[in-house]
C-alpha cells in the first residue's frame, strides 16, 4: 500500500491558496501540525498565539464572528482538554465557523499520556453545535478541509500527520455524514474509525477467508451520527456489531453506535474495541495497539466472542496480510 | 438644604454623564428592591464608566434594535436562523464605527439601565428583567440588549474582542473595539494570555475600561487573590495604561480622546467605590457582590433611600 508523507502539509497550502478568508492560528506547534508551509506561503494569514490555548480559542471566535474562518492547529489534547470552556462558550455556543484541527489522536504518539488524545471525540461530541470528523488515511486528510469548510458551524477534525497510508482512492473524497462502505456482509458489522480502519482491514481479510460475511464501514463523521449506511449494516448483522476506535470506549464511536442501536431497538450484541477506561503511556504505536487491544488481533478475538468459534489465528497469520510496515522513525517524532 | 449639597446637584445637572450615572443607580436600586436582590454595588462602582463610554468615548450609531426587548429566540444553531445578538442596541456595524464588548455580564442590569437612560431601550424594558423567556437576563448573554458575545465565563470576552479587533485591522477598518471588564477578571490566566497576544500582535485598535472596585464574590479582592499592582503588571505586558478616578467623567474620557493610531492596547483602570452614591451599602461590607436585603426593615430603609434619591434628582 502506498503511504504519503505529510499529506496535510502540502494540501493545506494548495487548498488555502484562493481562499483569503482562511486563516491559520497556532499555539507553538506549527510545524508539528504541518502548518509551517501555510505560514511560509501566506504569512499575512498566519497568527502565532503562543502556548496559550484559552486565548487562542477566543481570538479564533472573534475572527470567525467577523467572517474569517480560522483553522486552529494544535495537538488534539490542547484543543479539547485545557481550553474546553473556551471551546464550549466562545466557539460552540455561538455556532461560529472555527475549524479545530487536532493532531496526535489516541496512541499515535509516543509522547505519552499528556499528548495522547483518548477523550477528544467524546469531549467534542458532547458539545452542541459541534461537527466531529476523523481522518483515517491520506485521502481523508486531503479532502477533509472541503467538508469542514462546508459546515456553517464549528468543526473538530481529528487529523493525522507524518506518514499516512493511502487506504482509499483519492477520487473518493471524505463525505459529511457518510461512512465508507468497505465491504458488505450479513454475519457481522464492523464499524471502524481513524487508524483502526487499517487494522480492521487486515483482520477482515483473514476473517472473510474463514467464511465470515462482514459489513465493514469506515466512519469519519462522528457527529452528527445518523448515517443510514451504518444503520443498515447493523440491522443486517446476524452475529453482532464490533466498533473499533483509537479512543476510549466511553463517548466515542463505540458509544455513538451503542446509542444508535438502543434508539433503533436493535437487540443484538455490541463489542467496543478501544481503550477500556484507561490512560496509555509513551511507546510506539504498534506496541500500544497490541498492549491495549486496538489491533487486528483484537478484532479477531471480538469475532470469536460473537461467533462462539475458536479461529486459531496467530499474530503471524495477521502479520502476513499487514498492509503497512511500522518503521522505527515513528518513535523519534518531533513534539 | 445645605449649601454643599446644592452645589453638588448643580454640578450633576450640568454633566450628562453624572446625570445618567445617578439615574442608573436609582434604577438598579429600584430593581434590587423589586427582586429582593441584585448586583447593586456594581452599579455604584461602574455607572460613570459605562456612561462615559457611551456618551463620550465610543463612536456608535443609533440603536437599530426594538425599544421593547425581543423575547429569547432560542440558542444559536444550524437549525435556528432566528437567533440574534443584542449588539444592535449599540448601533449598526460600520467600518468607521466602534464596537462594544461587555465582559462582566453580571453587570447586565447596569447596562440595561444605561441603555434605557440613553433611549436605546424603552422605559419599561426592565419589566422583562429576569423573567422566563426574556432576553433581559439576570446574567447577560449574547442575546441580551447591548451584549455581543457570551461572556459569563469570565475573561473570555477580552480574547474574543482581540479576535474582532484583529479582523477589523485585517480589513482596514478605522473603528475601535472597546471592552468593559471587571478587575476580578485579572485573576484568570486567560486575561494575561490575551494581553500577551494583544501586545505581541500590536493590536492598537482595542481599548479596555476596567471597573477596579476591588470587590469580588468572596469579598475584598485583597483577601481573595490580589491582582495589584495592576497598572504595573499591565504595563509590563505591553499595554498603555492609565489609572483614573473612576467616578470622574473627564478623567475617564481623557485617555481615549486621542484617535491617533496606537500599536498597543489601551487600558483605563478606573479606581471605583462599590458604595458610591449609596452610602448605606458600606454597612454591608465586605460582602457587596450580590445584595439581598435581610428583612422588611432593611427593605424599608432602602425604599426611603430610593425616594430621597428620586427627590434629589428632581
Amino acid at each position: 500500500m502506498e503511504t504519503i508523507q505529510r499529506p496535510h502539509h502540502g494540501n493545506l497550502i494548495r487548498w488555502a491558496k484562493d481562499r483569503p478568508e482562511v486563516l491559520v492560528i497556532s499555539a507553538d506547534l506549527t510545524s508539528s501540525c504541518e502548518a509551517d508551509g501555510f505560514r511560509d506561503a501566506y504569512p499575512e494569514r498566519f497568527f502565532s498565539m503562543g502556548m496559550a490555548e484559552q486565548n487562542m480559542m477566543g481570538f479564533a471566535a472573534g475572527l470567525a464572528r467577523e467572517g474569517f474562518t480560522p483553522f486552529v492547529h494544535t495537538f488534539a489534547v490542547f484543543i479539547c482538554r485545557r481550553p474546553f470552556d473556551q471551546v464550549a462558550m466562545s466557539i460552540a455556543y455561538p455556532n461560529l465557523p472555527v475549524r479545530l484541527i487536532g493532531f496526535l489522536p489516541g496512541i499515535t504518539t509516543a509522547g505519552g499520556v499528556t499528548h495522547q488524545a483518548i477523550d477528544d471525540i467524546a469531549l467534542m461530541r458532547l458539545l452542541p453545535n459541534l461537527t466531529v470528523l476523523e481522518c483515517g488515511d491520506a485521502t481523508d486528510v486531503e479532502s477533509v478541509l472541503d467538508v469542514a469548510q462546508s459546515v456553517a458551524g464549528p468543526v473538530y477534525v481529528r487529523m493525522l500527520r507524518g506518514e499516512v497510508p493511502r487506504l482509499f482512492d483519492p477520487a473518493e473524497p471524505i463525505a459529511l455524514g457518510r461512512a465508507r462502505v468497505l465491504s458488505e456482509g450479513s454475519d457481522l458489522a464492523v464499524l471502524s474509525s481513524g487508524i483502526c480502519t487499517e487494522e480492521a482491514m487486515r483482520a477482515t481479510q483473514v476473517l472473510r477467508e474463514r467464511g465470515f460475511s462482514i459489513a465493514h464501514l469506515h466512519v469519519s463523521t462522528l457527529k452528527p451520527f445518523a448515517d443510514p449506511r451504518v444503520i443498515e449494516a447493523i440491522d443486517g448483522a446476524r452475529l453482532g456489531v464490533v466498533t473499533m476506535e483509537n479512543h476510549g470506549i466511553v463517548g466515542g464511536l463505540g458509544s455513538a453506535v451503542a446509542e444508535l442501536m438502543a434508539e433503533q431497538g436493535f437487540g443484538k450484541r455490541l463489542i467496543r474495541i478501544g481503550l477500556r477506561d484507561t490512560y496509555a503511556h509513551g511507546a510506539s504505536r504498534q506496541y500500544l495497539m497490541r498492549e491495549y487491544d486496538l489491533d487486528a488481533m483484537a478484532l479477531v478475538r471480538a469475532v470469536e466472542t460473537l461467533s462462539g468459534e475458536r479461529l486459531g489465528l496467530s499474530e503471524a497469520a495477521l502479520a502476513e496480510v499487514r498492509l503497512e510496515t511500522m518503521r522505527p522513525l515513528e518513535k523519534t517524532e518531533d513534539l | 438644604m445645605p449649601q454643599a449639597s446644592l452645589q453638588f446637584n448643580e454640578a450633576t445637572a450640568r454633566d450628562p454623564v453624572r446625570q445618567v450615572a445617578d439615574a442608573i443607580r436609582r434604577r438598579v436600586l429600584e430593581h434590587t428592591l423589586t427582586n429582593n436582590g441584585g448586583y447593586l454595588s456594581q452599579a455604584c462602582s461602574s455607572a460613570e464608566i459605562l456612561a462615559t463610554l457611551y456618551l463620550r468615548v465610543m463612536r456608535l450609531g443609533p440603536s437599530t434594535a426594538p425599544r421593547v426587548p425581543r423575547p429569547f429566540a432560542g440558542v444559536p444553531s444550524a437549525t435556528n436562523p432566528r437567533a440574534f445578538t443584542g449588539a444592535d442596541y449599540n448601533g449598526p456595524r460600520a467600518p468607521e464605527l466602534d464596537r462594544f464588548i461587555f465582559s462582566p455580564v453580571h453587570y447586565a442590569l447596569v447596562l440595561y439601565s444605561l441603555l434605557i437612560e440613553l433611549g436605546r431601550l424603552g422605559p419599561d424594558a426592565l419589566d422583562e428583567f429576569n423573567q422566563d423567556g426574556s432576553t433581559v437576563e439576570l446574567i447577560g448573554a449574547e442575546h441580551s440588549p447591548g451584549h455581543e458575545v457570551t461572556a459569563g465565563s469570565l475573561a473570555q470576552a477580552i480574547s474574543q474582542a482581540g479576535g474582532i479587533a484583529l479582523a477589523r485591522r485585517l480589513r482596514g477598518e478605522t473603528g475601535r473595539v472597546w471592552v468593559f471588564m471587571s478587575d476580578g477578571e485579572f485573576q484568570e490566566g486567560q486575561t494575561w494570555e490575551a494581553f500577551a497576544a494583544l501586545a505581541h500582535h500590536r493590536i492598537g485598535n482595542l481599548g479596555v475600561y476596567v471597573d477596579a472596585n476591588a470587590q469580588q464574590c468572596d469579598g475584598p479582592m485583597a483577601s481573595v487573590m490580589t491582582v495589584e499592582p495592576l497598572a504595573e503588571r499591565l504595563r509590563a505586558f505591553g499595554a498603555e495604561v492609565h489609572e483614573v478616578e473612576g467616578h470622574d467623567p473627564d478623567a475617564l474620557a481623557a485617555p481615549a480622546e486621542s484617535t491617533a493610531p496606537r500599536n498597543r492596547p489601551l487600558v483605563v483602570i478606573a479606581r471605583t467605590d462599590p458604595c458610591r452614591g449609596i452610602e448605606r451599602l458600606r454597612e454591608r461590607a465586605p460582602k457587596l457582590h450580590y445584595v439581598r436585603f435581610k428583612d422588611g426593615q432593611e427593605v424599608e430603609t432602602y425604599q426611603a433611600l430610593l425616594a430621597d434619591l428620586r427627590e434629589g434628582a428632581k
